[in-house]
């Protein structure tokens, strides 16, 4: 088929500027380690109190400044520990899963965002590198009281 | 056999479809203005209407009804014009599928505000909503389908009556929508009918959830592309005409047609990015097939610019871009759809944003989201279907666009701009600032993050507003079109292809060649992922009505 000079060149340089875009996309991912969350761990959604880690949910110091943060989504809340303290500086681990619908989960101006389906286990780890408050919502509908769903974090010297 | 007005019968069946479809634009603008001024604090609901009831018909309404009903009314106006009157077979389905579709239409909606369906139009599990809310939705796509089984009927008939081996290109194009449709549906009708269907009778007492909302985006990216071919069609076939133009290639058009096809459906991934149980492997070779998807709306900005500077030329235009002034920015036909696909240029941008992995992070379930397909459908799409109501209504109801009305509508386009550019443009900044989509009004207890927020929230409400004001006159300028402007013919405008294009292969024609094509493409981006979803699926999840 014919096409244009013109639009040989349109196409060539449009065409060329989504491969530069997939393979920053790419590299970025499987190289440099930034897939999104995609967690390959099930669990029985209706047994959620009794599965561990999920039947004590709360922050585990793994090691120095590495923590383990386990919560359970549930409408309309993050069950975890009351007061949400990190210390700055500090890499978190969080590792969720929902006991009934699906909810989302993400803390602003973090790249904290993932969904929590039930009967799946989702994780993402961030380092927080400056201290204040911060807020885990839920950004996917999850019923009447979906707006309320968030807890605060803070992040301490 | 090309007919220069579309024959009365068929004017009927296309405006029943029409009126149901601004229905639903009057509808659903309500409940958009009240989500709005509900979400910035400034009202609170009356009644016992709930903002999440709201939002589910706000987006049924328009998402689903407004552009099904709209694009199949158009797309039987537009084949009866280049094809002839529909032969009676296709014309009775064409019937029955309107009524199938609106009782499934109105059992829906019924089931909405009874509030028994708060599931927002995605109606993700384990949310359960009554099951006459699930077969409802099974009616409405029933019905699509046998008014695309209608068309391609017309259609095959005509081109067997006709022995010519390529078709109009209007009907080309109409049947290449409905067969993207027929591809995309098969997933959400398999879900529906199969798991949500025997789950919210309480059949089987749990659902594989996963499995649930890959079934759903396999159908909801193609979904877009639905309501966007359409706009294409009118860009591709109808603008040319109207600008006093030439189509710039036959072929090139086809082709993109094709392209959408084969590329717009196996790369629903990119709406579970950040979903467990999808290896991400899978998901970036769904998003190298969602890049694919825009090689043809490339070639299509450059059809339809080049098209625009050869007119403008023509018409004496000097210099660069002297061709930009020729263009006939005072006709509501053209005005429209072209801020439609001004528009579609930042919109298009964002879409490559949403489906890049990593800064699908940022902005997934966001106000982000909501402002990009505000641009997109609400938009390129919306936009182009009020410019084609102009004259469309008018030449099915016998009547003139009259200069008045022209200039009417040319205000209620700068109005939609105008109020996009305060809405669409406050969910896109408040929305990298984290504020989460589909949530009612909410500051987290004060928290300072969500208190930041409310500005862009009262810009949203402002410009919804200005929509709103939009939606009115728009229903003012149709309601006159159909019922009391003056008698008379309008054209149907239907573009003739340059002289200088090259001949059209006849492969661009070959539906076996594409769609196995397409069906290779779909199998290798969802076979592994989809059998992984159901041998390695957590035990199946119970219903909840959290509403």
């Amino acid at each position: 088929m014919h096409f244009h000079k013109f639009e040989k060149i349109w196409l060539i340089v449009g065409s060329g500027t989504l491969i530069v875009f997939l393979l920053i996309i790419g590299i970025n991912a499987f190289a440099m380690g930034h897939t999104p969350p995609s967690e390959d761990e099930i669990l029985n959604p209706r047994e959620v109190d009794t599965t561990p880690p999920f039947d004590e949910p709360g922050l585990k110091k793994v090691s120095e400044n590495e923590y383990e943060l386990v919560m359970v989504a549930q409408a309309f809340t993050f069950e975890s520990v009351k007061d949400l303290k990190i210390p700055k500086g500090a890499t978190v681990h969080f590792k969720v899963t929902s006991k009934d619908v699906v909810h989302g989960f993400q803390i602003p101006k973090t790249n904290v965002n993932m969904m929590i389906t039930p009967g799946h286990v989702n994780s993402i780890t961030h380092t927080f590198d400056e201290t204040g408050q911060f807020l885990i919502l839920c950004n996917e509908y999850c019923g009447v009281g979906h707006q309320a769903m968030g807890v605060p974090l803070e992040v301490i010297e | 056999m090309m007919n220069p007005t579309v024959d009365r019968a068929d004017a009927k069946l296309s405006m029943a479809h029409i009126y149901v479809a601004f229905a639903a634009v009057l509808l659903g603008g309500i409940a958009g203005l009240l989500q709005t001024l509900v979400r910035s604090g400034s009202i609170q609901l009356p009644a016992g209407i709930g903002y999440y009831q709201l939002l589910t018909a706000h987006g049924v309404l328009l998402a689903l009804i407004f552009t099904t009903y709209f694009i199949i009314g158009f797309f039987y106006a537009g084949m009866s014009r280049t094809l002839g009157k529909f032969y009676d077979q296709p014309y009775r389905m064409g019937w029955l599928g309107f009524v199938v579709m609106t009782l499934g239409t109105l059992l829906t909606t019924v089931m909405i505000l009874l509030n028994e369906g708060t599931v927002l139009y995605t109606f993700y599990a384990p949310l359960k909503a009554s099951p006459l809310f699930y077969i409802g939705l099974t009616f409405f796509i029933i019905g699509t389908w046998l008014a695309g089984g209608a068309m391609c009927n017309h259609y095959y008939i005509s081109k067997k009556v006709s022995k010519e081996k390529l078709s109009p290109l209007f009907a080309f194009m109409a049947v290449m929508t409905m067969v993207l449709w027929f591809v995309a549906t098969i997933g959400v009708a398999v879900s529906v009918i199969f798991q949500f269907i025997p789950w919210s009778l309480g059949w089987v007492d749990g659902i594989n959830i996963l499995l649930s909302r890959t079934l759903f985006w396999y159908f909801g990216h193609p979904l877009v592309y639905f309501w966007l071919l359409p706009a294409y069609v009118c860009w591709y076939v109808i603008i040319p005409e109207i600008i006093g133009g030439k189509i710039f290639s036959d072929a090139l058009a086809r082709l993109s047609f094709v392209l959408f096809l084969l590329f717009s459906i196996p790369v629903g991934f990119h709406h579970q990015l950040l979903e467990s149980g999808i290896s991400p492997f899978w998901k970036f070779l769904q998003v190298v097939l969602t890049f694919m998807v825009i090689v043809p709306s490339l070639m299509t900005a450059f059809s339809l610019f080049a098209t625009f500077e050869l007119a403008g030329r023509k018409k004496g235009a000097t210099g660069l871009f002297g061709w930009f002034k020729k263009l006939p920015w005072k006709d509501a036909r053209f005005f429209a759809p072209m801020v439609g696909m001004l528009i579609f240029v930042p919109a298009g941008a964002g879409g490559i944003i949403n489906a890049s992995n990593q800064m699908n992070q940022i902005v997934h379930n966001t106000l982000w989201v909501t402002g990009h397909f505000h641009l997109t459908v609400a938009s390129s799409v919306a936009l182009t279907f009020f410019g084609i109501a102009y004259w469309l209504i008018p030449h099915l109801t016998g009547r003139v666009l009259t200069g008045r009305m022209h200039s009417l509508a040319n205000l209620q386009t700068i109005l939609w701009a105008i109020g996009m550019f305060f809405m669409s443009g406050a969910m896109h900044t408040v929305g990298l600032l984290g504020a989460p989509r589909r949530t009612a009004y909410t500051t987290y207890q004060e928290h300072p993050d969500a208190l930041g927020w409310i500005p862009y929230e009262v810009t949203m409400a402002a410009g919804g507003s200005i929509l709103f004001i939009a939606i009115l006159l728009l229903m003012f300028i149709l309601t006159d079109l159909a019922f009391f402007a003056l008698k008379g013919k309008e054209d149907f405008p239907i573009g003739t292809v340059a002289d200088r294009a090259e001949k059209t292969p006849i492969i661009l024609e070959n539906w076996r060649l594409w769609l196995t094509v397409a069906t290779v493409l779909i199998l290798v981006a969802y076979t592994v992922p989809v059998v992984h979803m159901i041998e390695h699926a957590p035990p199946s999840s119970p219903g909840f009505k959290f509403w």
